[in-house]
């Protein structure tokens, strides 16, 4: 849901934008090179690796390293955690046995050695509910992120490599961009059968165009390079051009885009689950299990149905926001030398 | 630059008319079962026939050409079809939008008041302790989805004021007691928006010659930062406080929705649900206007706020 841009992903598009627009005046372009005769004895490139300065300053990041190690354990353990001994199905309801010896679905029982987190109002097992719920949520972010970045690079690359499409391209932009996401997204997932595919492409739709801007952006400005030119003259296809001389400027500003709209698309996906057009009954995921919960937030010995998918939910978002801010200050080229 | 206040204005409206069509496209495109209330029992014939009387059986740019007339010859939106069936639309409206723009106007003032000044102690306290506690503070908000947030601060806030969970009467309306939790969930992603990027400004502004001109000269920091940076630093800061029209529009269709507020908001995911059409695209064309007239006059403001900035130059590039 995110209809505003984040300064972190502004100051590190300027910075990635005056790195790609650096280029030598006219006065040094034409002037005579004094010889040099410490340059000629120089071998080799110095050792300036832009990733290997990224990555260092990445790790002297603590908070940003443990939330990562975090992250990734939470992903791995909601792979993990089916095939673990005693575990229940998600979507299964546990019965008890009651003195009459009628057999009848466990509602609402407090966390023991068996439900770890007890059971919800129809007896399913909140543990695995719990984990389902967060891998399901985790699936969507990741896929919105993915969609939005491969949409956004496409799109923006043949809008600004295309000159014939700018104008359409532009127009296109200038609508999109003031149509309320929200709006766009209840109609998409009243409109089409709730499922998970239904979510993922509701809040996709519209989330690639600013990808999309920044790309047409650099790329109207590395288009035309002299090497690139030049590059062109020699027969390299524009493929190669895109692949090689545009996209590696744009790595980092697109892996920040995508950690920022992970957490997005986790929250929308909570909202739209609130106002019931969210997934089907039989796939958990974190706004369901939170739209359960908050029915029982007036009674406080049930309460703890609402605060244990808040805490993971928390725990996971927060981390991909703190990792990407983290991250965007390590790719900075500004902050390297 | 009156022939770009025309130029530009045109294209606000064609925008305003592009949106309305492709909202009034993607509604047309609802299930028909929604439109019936015992759908299993009908034969094709009657479903028909119900299509027929509600003119949804014609070809949809048809209805789309219709609805335009109406809505520029008549300025007609229609009459409801189930919220308040046969009620026009625009009566049914009427009383809710003084609701709504008094929770997003006083959100968007609370958001200011709170916002500003904690981006200006952010700057002015750069790497100390009050910045870092706001960076916590601005993370937590940012991070956490204002739909888990709102849900916490619903249940503690209504408790700690001794209030109701949401708003029943009419007499809760105008008790402004009533109005404090549901402006401040409004506010909070504003004000986190407008500290982060006042901040960031003031940060950039504070790194400028003439900052450092000013000190040599002898003025005081805090004369620095406020007569030097954050005159500087707010001029671009104003092109986001329309936009954040659009933000108080998102945020007030769960917020209202939560509190059952009678504002648009919570109105809007109501009849989308029921497939009240000419509600939704009512409803739409409101929230899509204060979209476009927000960022119109952002750019407005901007140039009213710094000379320096020429719009026509630009050539309309926001």
């Amino acid at each position: 849901m995110s209809v505003l841009k984040h300064p972190k992903i502004d100051k590190l598009e300027q910075s990635v934008s005056s790195e790609i627009k650096q280029q030598f005046s006219q006065e040094e372009l034409f002037s005579i090179a004094p010889f040099d005769e410490a340059e000629t004895e120089r071998t080799g490139a110095g050792s300036y690796s832009y990733w290997r300065s990224t990555l260092r300053a990445f790790r002297r990041n603590k908070i940003a390293m443990f939330l990562l190690i975090m992250l990734v354990v939470i992903v791995l353990f909601t792979f993990i955690q089916p095939h673990l001994p005693g575990q229940f199905d998600p979507n299964a309801a546990s019965f008890e046995v009651t003195a009459t010896g009628q057999s009848k679905p466990l509602k609402n029982s407090p966390p023991d050695s068996v439900h770890w987190m007890g059971t919800n109002a129809i007896g399913q097992d909140l543990w695995a509910r719990l984990w389902a719920g967060t891998r399901n949520s985790l699936f969507i972010g990741v896929m919105v992120a993915l969609i939005e970045a491969l949409v956004g690079i496409v799109m923006g690359v043949l809008w600004g490599y295309v000159r014939k499409l700018d104008f359409l391209f532009t127009e296109i932009y200038n609508v999109l961009d003031n149509i309320p996401t929200t709006i766009v997204l209840i109609l998409i997932s009243f409109i089409m059968r709730p499922a998970m595919s239904t979510l993922i492409f509701a809040m996709s739709v519209t989330g690639w165009i600013g990808m999309a801007r920044f790309v047409r952006n650099q790329v109207l400005i590395i288009r035309d390079r002299d090497y690139n030119v030049a590059s062109r003259c020699l027969g390299t296809s524009t493929w190669r051009i895109i692949v090689k001389n545009l996209l590696p400027y744009l790595v980092s500003v697109i892996m920040l885009r995508m950690a920022l709209s992970i957490p997005g698309a986790i929250g929308s996906e909570v909202f739209i689950t609130y106002i019931g057009l969210g997934l089907p009954a039989d796939i958990p995921s974190l706004g369901k299990l939170i739209t359960e919960g908050r029915k029982l937030l007036a009674s406080p010995s049930k309460r703890y149905q609402l605060i244990y998918p808040t805490v993971i939910l928390s725990i996971v978002t927060v981390s991909f926001y703190m990792i990407g801010n983290a991250f965007s200050d390590a790719a900075d080229p500004k902050n390297h030398l | 630059m009156a022939s770009y206040l025309v130029k530009r204005f045109l294209r606000s409206f064609i925008t305003l008319i592009i949106i309305l069509s492709i909202v009034f496209i993607l509604v047309r495109q609802m299930p028909i079962d929604g439109y019936f209330q015992n759908f299993e029992k009908l034969n094709e014939a009657q479903i028909q026939n119900g299509l027929h009387e509600m003119g949804l059986d014609r070809p949809v740019f048809v209805q789309l050409f219709d609805f335009f007339k109406n809505l520029v010859l008549h300025g007609d939106l229609g009459t409801s079809r189930i919220y308040r069936a046969g009620v026009p639309v625009a009566e049914i409206l009427a009383p809710k939008i003084p609701i709504s723009v008094r929770l997003g106007t006083l959100s968007l003032l609370v958001s200011l008041l709170l916002g500003l000044p904690m981006g200006l102690v952010m700057a002015k306290y750069k790497g100390k302790f009050l910045d870092h506690l706001g960076t916590a503070i601005i993370v937590l908000i940012e991070a956490v989805p204002a739909a888990v947030y709102y849900l916490f601060l619903q249940f503690y806030g209504t408790t700690a004021l001794g209030i109701g969970m949401t708003m029943f009467s009419e007499a809760d309306l105008h008790n402004p007691v009533y109005w404090i939790l549901p402006v401040l969930s409004m506010s909070l992603g504003n004000m986190t928006y407008y500290a982060m990027w006042l901040r960031r400004y003031m940060v950039d502004e504070s790194m400028k010659d003439y900052v450092t001109l000013a000190r040599i000269k002898g003025a005081s920091e805090t004369r620095i930062m406020f007569l030097h940076v954050f005159k500087n630093a707010f001029v671009p800061m104003v092109q986001y406080i329309p936009t954040s029209f659009l933000n108080t529009v998102i945020g007030s269709i769960y917020v209202e929705s939560l509190y059952s507020i009678p504002g648009m908001g919570g109105l809007l995911v109501d009849v989308v649900k029921r497939q009240d059409n000419n509600m939704v695209q009512a409803i739409v064309l409101l929230f899509a206007t204060v979209g476009i007239i927000g960022l119109l006059l952002g750019d407005l403001l901007m140039v009213f706020m710094d000379p320096r900035i020429s719009l026509t130059k630009k050539g309309g590039d926001r």
